[in-house]
């Protein structure tokens, strides 16, 4: 997402934005995104219930939530009521954009925007959104393949010194032999590791 | 053999069932379809993957495609239904404190809408403060049997007491923490705040408007054009589906099934319930509900086009849409008999020949006739004795 140009931020008009998210760390890198890109009127809703109070003090032009906010249906039908967002609302960029919803759509987020609002001035708002949603889930994918990585080794190293114990092998013998043996079988090495584990704790007196 | 997959997303409620047995009873495999089950969180997720192509089709809530059809949704994408998911299912849910008010004004511990109406209606008068009421989404059937039943009983919805949205899960924990007063849901989530202690079921769909739908299968228009084949393969299924989830032989394995953390994630026994109409009322009380819900029998998987006009009617009624002749249009539209017509023919089951009905003439079973035979039709209207006429409103 490159940074909107200086003229951009001039021909922007301030817009208020709402992040109503209950993932407080994904709520913060899309509020610190907007601010870099020059969006200073942004508040940020973690509890639902003060939905209400934030809406009246902030007005927002712009409301954002995430889709798996199981409270979207009590959000819609709020906005549908609320007399603090003048206009009724209109959800997504524009209707007839659906390239831009189903990116949305896809990264997990919604966006609610005060009828006639141009399209142009919070299409970059969404697109930020959108990046930033898909950088999160690409760093919570990291961090889980990464803690997997770091427990397939516990449980590597945990296996080997069992060999080395019960066949009198040295490290490198025991390493060898989980690898020949889960080649052989077709398996991850952690996972020919955990039955050699669990099969150690049947045996065990 | 290879598969055809249809991903198809739901809502963790009972009558999730049809979709949830079709895929695990080999009903969809019969019909070379794999069934790809997606839980939703929210039923305007459900509408908006629907619109996007996320999922091919849904559980959906049976006046969401009608909403859509008007407008009344974000994306500019016409939705059909070409079947119900059956009959009922819901019940209405008050707090302790409410029925013992309710008790005080002259309710009766026997389900029946017109007695728990008015004593509702004494104590909302009688009430300092104004009650508040909870429905899982604007367009939904609760949302609106829940108006009809308020009305009919001299409560005037938004003026006497206040609705609110809140997703299925969330209203047991809003009820037993005073958020709310009551609510209408689908079941178990009516049965889950009996069980906790913290409510009261005082009346049910099956007895507010008899014979009705509560969900859909819903789906894109386009979806459903591009692929006949599969869909009528995918009604076929779920029609077998239906009829098996209709022997109550079956019923204690259903309520296994849907008790799984993938479904419904609640205790079996409290599913059965709800499949056998042997309903937990209160800490103490139990009741048999006839036809609480129906999956297949009463024509009970046919979208009736008289009942998208009477979703469309409630709309023009609660003012979410203007009345006129293209809107009705677009309303009955929602709704396609002929699919499913079309779907079942090859196994000659009796299906009702006619599109529309005038709800609230049947009020004893009733042999339809139809050219593969005689279809047994259960009493349906209201309990206010009204019909429904769709006619009327050309």
């Amino acid at each position: 997402m490159p940074p909107l140009s200086q003229n951009a931020l001039v021909n922007q008009p301030d817009l208020s934005i709402l992040i109503i998210d209950d993932n407080r760390i994904r709520a913060s890198i899309i509020e610190e995104g907007l601010r870099e890109a020059g969006y200073s009127r942004v508040a940020v809703v973690i509890d639902i219930d003060a939905v209400a109070r934030v809406v009246e003090q902030v007005a927002p032009d712009v409301v954002m939530i995430d889709l798996e906010n199981p409270n979207r249906d009590r959000l819609e039908h709020f906005f549908s009521l609320s007399r603090a967002l003048e206009r009724p609302i209109a959800m997504f960029v524009d209707r007839s954009d659906t390239s831009s919803i189903e990116a949305a759509v896809a990264a997990g987020v919604s966006a609610y925007i005060v009828d006639g609002l141009r399209k142009e001035r919070v299409k970059p708002i969404l697109d930020m959104a959108i990046s930033r949603f898909n950088a999160f889930s690409a760093l919570k994918r990291e961090l889980r393949e990464a803690r997997s990585e770091l427990e397939d080794r516990k449980v590597i190293e945990q296996a080997k010194g069992i060999l080395m114990r019960s066949r009198n092998i040295s490290e490198a013998e025991a390493h060898a032999l989980l690898r020949t043996t889960a080649m052989n079988q077709n398996k991850r090495m952690a996972d020919i590791a955990q039955s050699l584990i669990t099969a150690a704790g049947l045996l065990e007196p | 053999m290879s598969h055809t997959i249809i991903t198809a997303g739901f809502m963790p409620l009972t009558d999730s069932m049809l979709l949830v047995v079709a895929e695990q009873q080999g009903f969809a495999a019969a019909e070379g379809l794999s069934l790809r089950l997606m839980r939703e969180t929210s039923w305007a997720n459900i509408r908006d993957r629907v619109g996007v192509g996320h999922f091919d089709v849904a559980h959906m809530l049976a006046p969401m495609p009608v909403a859509a059809n008007l407008g009344l949704s974000p994306l500019p994408v016409p939705f059909i239904a070409p079947m119900a998911l059956g009959h009922g299912g819901n019940a209405v849910t008050v707090s302790l404190d409410l029925w013992s008010r309710m008790l005080a004004h002259g309710a009766t511990d026997d389900l029946d809408p017109a007695t728990t109406g008015l004593a509702l209606a004494a104590t909302v008068r009688a009430s300092a403060k104004r009650l508040r009421f909870g429905v899982v989404h604007q367009d939904s059937s609760h949302n609106y049997e829940l108006r009809y039943w308020l009305a009919a009983s001299g409560v005037t919805p938004d003026r006497d007491v206040e609705i609110v949205v809140l997703p299925p899960p969330l209203l047991p924990d809003a009820l037993a923490s005073g958020a709310i007063d009551g609510y209408c849901v689908g079941e178990p989530w009516g049965g889950v705040a009996v069980r906790a202690g913290t409510a009261r079921i005082v009346t049910t769909k099956s007895r507010i408007w008899r014979s009705s739908p509560d969900k859909v299968l819903g789906m894109r228009a386009a979806w459903a054009e591009a692929n006949p084949d599969t869909l009528a393969a995918l009604i076929r299924a779920l029609h077998q589906a239906a009829l098996w989830s209709s022997n109550p032989a079956n019923l204690p394995e259903a309520a296994r099934i849907m008790a799984q953390p993938q479904f419904l994630d609640q205790p079996a026994d409290l599913i059965a319930g709800a499949l056998t109409g042997h309903l937990a009322i209160g800490a103490d009380a139990s009741r048999q509900v006839e036809r609480f819900y129906v999956p297949y029998a009463g024509a009970a998987n046919f979208p009736w086009k008289s009942h998208a006009a009477w979703f469309y009617a409630q709309m023009v009624r609660w003012g979410q849409v203007q009345a006129n002749p293209e809107n009705l249009a677009l309303a009955a539209a929602s709704f396609r008999p002929d699919l499913y017509r079309a779907a079942l023919a090859p196994l000659g089951v009796p299906v009702p020949q006619d599109d529309y009905k005038i709800d609230g003439l049947i009020t004893e079973p009733t042999e339809l006739a139809t050219p593969a035979g005689p279809l047994l039709q259960f009493p349906d209207g209201f309990f206010d004795g009204a019909r429904f006429d769709w006619s009327a409103l050309l």
